[in-house]
């Protein structure tokens, strides 16, 4: 079969991106069965695959369909609190000892529920045009945040306690969520393969809508939004698509996230935390899922590379982060780099040329 | 002659050997774990350095132990005290002190009693820091104590009892006093007839402390840090409203607050267990020591952290601990004998139970004339 030059390009690329990440995988799985891994990179890699899910969705949102989304933390902190709950419910009510099970059902009803949260926000404001999105998803990330504030679960006698604004439980309930204190009391039982997964179904289910018919209608209503409407593209289906599908993926990754530790905070998912994924984005190249699996897992393993700095540690983080940003923008860098990897490229083009 | 001092010769090598021996001290790595940047970065701050000064004096002193301190930064966030955690562990860390705030403490108390490691945390003060752990201890009093301690301070001394409350409902450490103090106020016959809340970001206080105002209350009580403290008895002092505010440990400090007129404070109560300005021999050596280092007074955080060292050092004297045990082995010696010791520290004198709550008498101190005073 004949291949057009863009579509072998796009296969390269997401052949390459599926390697390295299950490449990455089996090296360290070879490395936790060696035990050779240091406990600090072992105890980061549940949440890297969590950060790597955060910043492909995001991508999806910013990159792909060109909206702004700053409360992408709000639909994580929906997943780990639905997770927290949905775990400790399927444990203390219903006794399902088998913690793979919890994991998933955990995990599938985090993104569901981010997803339909997801979807009520992106009817309204999706229809709008310019920045609404960005203001919208900034009052949400704060809503939520508020909100489980001063939302109580709690479980007792084979049922369901929930309580808002107040702590009207009955005596003897298990709190699961409490408030200020955060989702409390989580048995952790995700795992690095659970994580794994996640992140392959991420890259399957962002990589394959992209290089769909609908993610080349996303695209164009991202490039020039009359002339897809012009076409016929119903705008708003095509931007609520790419919304809602990045909205469930930081659900799932928000309960695998929340389920990793022994409690979850609402201060986790301030906006700083939505800014600091967007930030993975922006360094790893908008519409580009490789260039964002790469940034987050390199900027989530940075600053514990630098506590040797102690103190001075975030200051060299943030210079870190300017020197990126400066060497990939440079024209006179980027040239250099291409005149430093052209011999070898051009040998490529031969050799592909021949067959 | 020369049979002698050969003799002599060999008995002074002898003995020196000998001292050699016994002088070799056992290294303790102690690792400190807190938030010395970010939000929090105040407290992690002091409850290093209030380490700090301690593994001075312990390796100046030359005893039976010498301490290797590590610290690693949690930022005040739950995720990165895991990662503060494993690089202590990494670094060959024994034992723990830290850490610093709640929150963290009880995601990495819940981890080291998974991999058995052993917790002496400074400062951490909710009660889930040591529910269903063995391996966490504390040095400060949980939250709920707090509250019911100052409930039954103020029926006891009859304050008075129409008591509003204002705290933080953002906030873990505020809200658990709180639940406390009205449980138990109600229980001694404390009316509470004004409760009202604030948030981390609110810097406007007038709406709260004029509910207490029109609810006639004759005390505040204020379980919550000294910043939003120091704004309340500003915009009380204003609307000419003059109650007992009564606080809790998180009100120390309130003196040194820049640009505070230390006025306002005349006559607030609160319950510490350590006062900077106390005359108590051990307390003045550790605050001058404090004071030449680090060039500020020190506040609760770092005494007890001060404390930890020293009760570190006693239960590892208690349990053996020797330089080249893992922090796995030394955990469960470490938690049985820390319940058989008792230790006279700078925040008193504190025994502990197998719960991991420490027993010391709460007391309450009076600023007068911009000093604290014990009743």
């Amino acid at each position: 079969m004949k291949m057009t030059k863009a579509k072998r390009n796009k296969l390269i690329y997401n052949i390459v991106t599926f390697a390295l990440v299950i490449g990455a995988f089996l090296i360290l799985q070879s490395m936790i069965a060696n035990k050779t891994i240091t406990r600090s990179l072992k105890g980061q890699l549940v949440p890297i695959c969590c950060w790597i899910v955060m910043a492909v969705s995001l991508n999806l949102v910013i990159g792909i369909s060109g909206e702004l989304s700053l409360g992408h933390a709000g639909f994580m902190s929906v997943g780990a609190y639905t997770g927290a709950v949905v775990s400790g419910l399927l444990i203390n009510v219903y006794d399902i000892q088998d913690a793979t099970l919890r994991l998933v059902v955990a995990i599938v009803a985090g993104g569901l529920l981010s997803g339909i949260v997801g979807a009520l926000i992106g009817i309204p404001v999706l229809r709008l045009r310019g920045d609404y999105l960005a203001i919208v998803t900034l009052a949400f990330g704060e809503i939520i945040r508020n909100l489980v504030n001063v939302l109580y679960i709690g479980t007792g006698d084979g049922r369901l306690y929930a309580s808002f604004l107040n702590k009207k439980l009955p005596e003897g309930v298990t709190m699961l969520v409490d408030g200020a204190k955060g989702a409390v009391k989580i048995k952790p039982i995700s795992t690095f393969t659970a994580g794994f997964i996640l992140v392959l179904i991420t890259l399957v289910v962002v990589l394959n809508l992209v290089n769909s018919r609908a993610g080349r209608a996303i695209k164009a209503c991202r490039d020039n939004r009359i002339a897809a409407e012009s076409m016929g593209v119903n705008v708003t289906k095509y931007k609520m698509m790419a919304f809602v599908t990045a909205a469930v993926l930081a659900g799932m990754a928000g309960a695998l996230y929340g389920l990793n530790s022994s409690t979850v905070v609402p201060t986790q998912f301030t906006f700083n935390q939505s800014i600091n994924v967007l930030v993975f984005v922006v360094l790893g190249g908008l519409g580009n899922v490789l260039g964002s699996v790469i940034s987050a897992t390199l900027l989530t393993i940075l600053p514990e590379m630098l506590r040797a700095f102690a103190d001075y540690r975030m200051l060299v983080y943030a210079v870190v982060l300017i020197l990126v940003m400066i060497f990939t923008n440079n024209p006179t860098i980027l040239s250099f780099m291409k005149r430093l990897i052209a011999p070898f490229k051009r040998k490529d083009v031969t050799g592909g040329d021949a067959q | 002659m020369k049979k002698l001092v050969a003799l002599m010769m060999a008995i002074a090598m002898l003995l020196s050997v000998a001292s050699a021996v016994a002088e070799e001290a056992i290294t303790l790595k102690i690792a400190h774990i807190g938030p010395t940047t970010g939000a929090a970065a105040l407290y992690g701050l002091a409850t290093l350095h209030g380490a700090e000064v301690a593994v001075e004096e312990v390796n100046a002193a030359g005893g039976k132990y010498k301490i290797e301190l590590i610290n690693e930064d949690d930022e005040h966030n739950v995720e990165k005290v895991i990662n503060a955690y494993n690089a202590a562990l990494d670094a060959g860390a024994q034992m723990i002190l830290g850490s610093t705030t709640s929150k963290p403490c009880e995601a990495a108390g819940a981890q080291g009693y998974v991999d058995r490691v052993f917790f002496l945390t400074p400062s951490a003060s909710s009660t889930a820091v040591i529910e269903d752990k063995d391996n966490v201890f504390q040095i400060c009093f949980t939250d709920p104590n707090q509250g019911k301690a100052s409930a039954q301070y103020i029926a006891e001394h009859k304050l008075g009892t129409k008591v509003a409350v204002i705290y933080n409902n953002a906030d873990v450490y505020s809200t658990g006093i709180r639940d406390t103090f009205v449980e138990e106020g109600k229980a001694l016959g404390l009316e509470i007839v004004s409760e009202t809340t604030f948030t981390d970001e609110t810097t406007d206080f007038t709406v709260q402390v004029a509910d207490a105002q029109n609810a006639g209350a004759e005390i505040v009580f204020l379980p919550i840090y000294y910043t939003p403290a120091s704004l309340i008895l500003k915009t009380a002092a204003d609307k000419a409203f003059k109650p007992i505010f009564f606080g809790v440990d998180g009100m120390d400090g309130i003196l040194s607050v820049e640009g505070f007129d230390t006025s306002l404070a005349e006559g607030v109560m609160l319950l510490t267990p350590f006062v900077a300005t106390s005359t108590d021999e051990k307390v003045v050596n550790f605050v001058t020591k404090y004071q030449a280092a680090y060039n500020e007074i020190p506040i609760q955080f770092a005494a007890d952290a001060y404390d930890g060292i020293y009760i570190l050092i006693a239960a590892a004297e208690k349990a053996g601990i020797t330089s080249d045990m893992s922090a796995e082995e030394a955990c469960d010696l470490l938690i049985a004998a820390i319940q058989e010791i008792t230790v006279d520290g700078i925040t008193g004198s504190m025994t502990w139970d197998a719960s991991g709550a420490v027993t010391k008498t709460p007391m309450a101190a009076t600023i007068v004339n911009g000093e604290y005073v014990f009743e």
